[in-house]
């Protein structure tokens, strides 16, 4: 990446589509620029990941579908669709 | 006995299974405020786990004088019972301009049983919104993760931060996912919270003449906007499992979500036409 530094974008979207909503978001900023941490935003930075996207985002995971374990299926935990973007941005350090 | 006035009713209740957490604004009268945070700069003494709660306060304590209050007797009698057990405190103290919030988190460990303890979280003083507070999310009780696995999430769709009047509670599932927001304000910010263990099956112990009123179904119903579009509705069904669980009654559903599953039929074709 040599000067190089990477920003990550965590979009959790409303189902497995790349284009449904945003429910919940993480910004990491290796630039340092920027500093997030739980609960600094109640609105999120696009509504969809498609908009990440369209505002030069690169996606670089996209959840696997995976079934629910047998005799679990009606239980919840984590997010399931989980979409992870970066932007690499150049760096002087 | 708490006088039935103080205790919840059923749409508090429904409120409670739905969201993971009812909310009492300035319900702490101001002398127990001023009394608290002298005693919280000093230090609370607890008791070790599983002390009855009524062993380990004492009655002239700021602690113990507002577990005393009959609206606050109401509410721990509602969800937990009578005689519940001390689990633990703790005084919670978010630095001046601490500019970190914690991560999000449940507390404990993953916990999914259908009986629930109850925390107690008590603001002594007003909460703006540079000052935090503590960030919650509604609804997020039946989702079984293990304390800060979801550290990462950092906003979610209709987190709610504590702004609040002096003297606020909120009694919380032991489930509900929260952290302590960022501090930047020049003044240092308390919280006491006290987690309570109930000793008593929790079977309609509070108000229940709303029990039958249509506004229940539609609380226990809600979607919350952090939710998915598919395990919304599990979430729907573990809260129509838990009203089943409080109220006894085994047949109640929202939406028909349970009872759709739960429709395995042995009768033959010869008994249903005979």
């Amino acid at each position: 990446m040599g000067n190089q530094r990477q920003k990550v974008l965590v979009l959790y979207l409303s189902n497995s589509a790349l284009d449904s909503n945003v429910l919940a978001w993480s910004i990491y900023d290796g630039t340092g620029k920027e500093a997030h941490t739980t609960g600094d935003s109640d609105v999120p930075p696009y509504a969809s990941g498609l908009d990440a996207l369209k505002a030069g985002w690169r996606v670089i995971q996209f959840p696997q579908l995976i079934p629910p374990y047998p005799g679990d299926e009606h239980s919840t935990s984590f997010y399931k669709h989980e979409f992870i973007f970066e932007q690499l941005e150049a760096s002087d350090g | 006995m708490v006088d039935q006035k103080y205790l919840l009713n059923s749409k508090q209740m429904a409120s409670f299974v739905s969201a993971g957490y009812l909310r009492f604004d300035a319900v702490v009268p101001d002398t127990i405020n001023q009394a608290a945070m002298r005693e919280f700069a000093a230090g609370v003494r607890g008791a070790p786990y599983g002390t009855p709660l009524g062993d380990v306060y004492p009655e002239e304590s700021a602690v113990g004088r507002l577990l005393a209050l009959p609206e606050v007797q109401g509410i721990i009698q509602s969800l937990v019972g009578p005689h519940p057990l001390f689990d633990h405190h703790a005084i919670h103290v978010r630095q001046a301009n601490e500019a970190a919030a914690q991560h999000l988190h449940g507390d404990a460990v993953i916990d999914v049983r259908t009986h629930f303890d109850i925390q107690l979280m008590y603001f002594p003083h007003a909460i703006p919104l540079e000052m935090g507070g503590t960030l919650l999310v509604p609804g997020t009780h039946f989702r079984r993760i293990n304390e800060s696995d979801i550290g990462r999430y950092q906003n979610m769709r209709g987190q709610i931060p504590m702004v609040c009047e002096a003297g606020t509670l909120l009694a919380l599932h032991h489930g509900i996912w929260h952290c302590g927001r960022q501090n930047t304000t020049g003044r240092v910010r308390y919280m006491f919270k006290i987690r309570l263990n109930p000793t008593v099956r929790q079977l309609r112990l509070w108000n229940t003449d709303d029990l039958a009123d249509p506004e229940v179904e539609r609380i226990l119903s809600k979607r919350y906007p952090w939710s998915e579009d598919a395990s919304a509705r599990l979430d729907i069904m573990n809260r129509s499992k838990l009203w089943r669980f409080l109220t006894g009654a085994p047949a109640y559903d929202t939406d028909y979500w349970l009872t759709r599953v739960e429709n395995t039929p042995d009768q033959q074709v010869e008994e249903v036409t005979a």
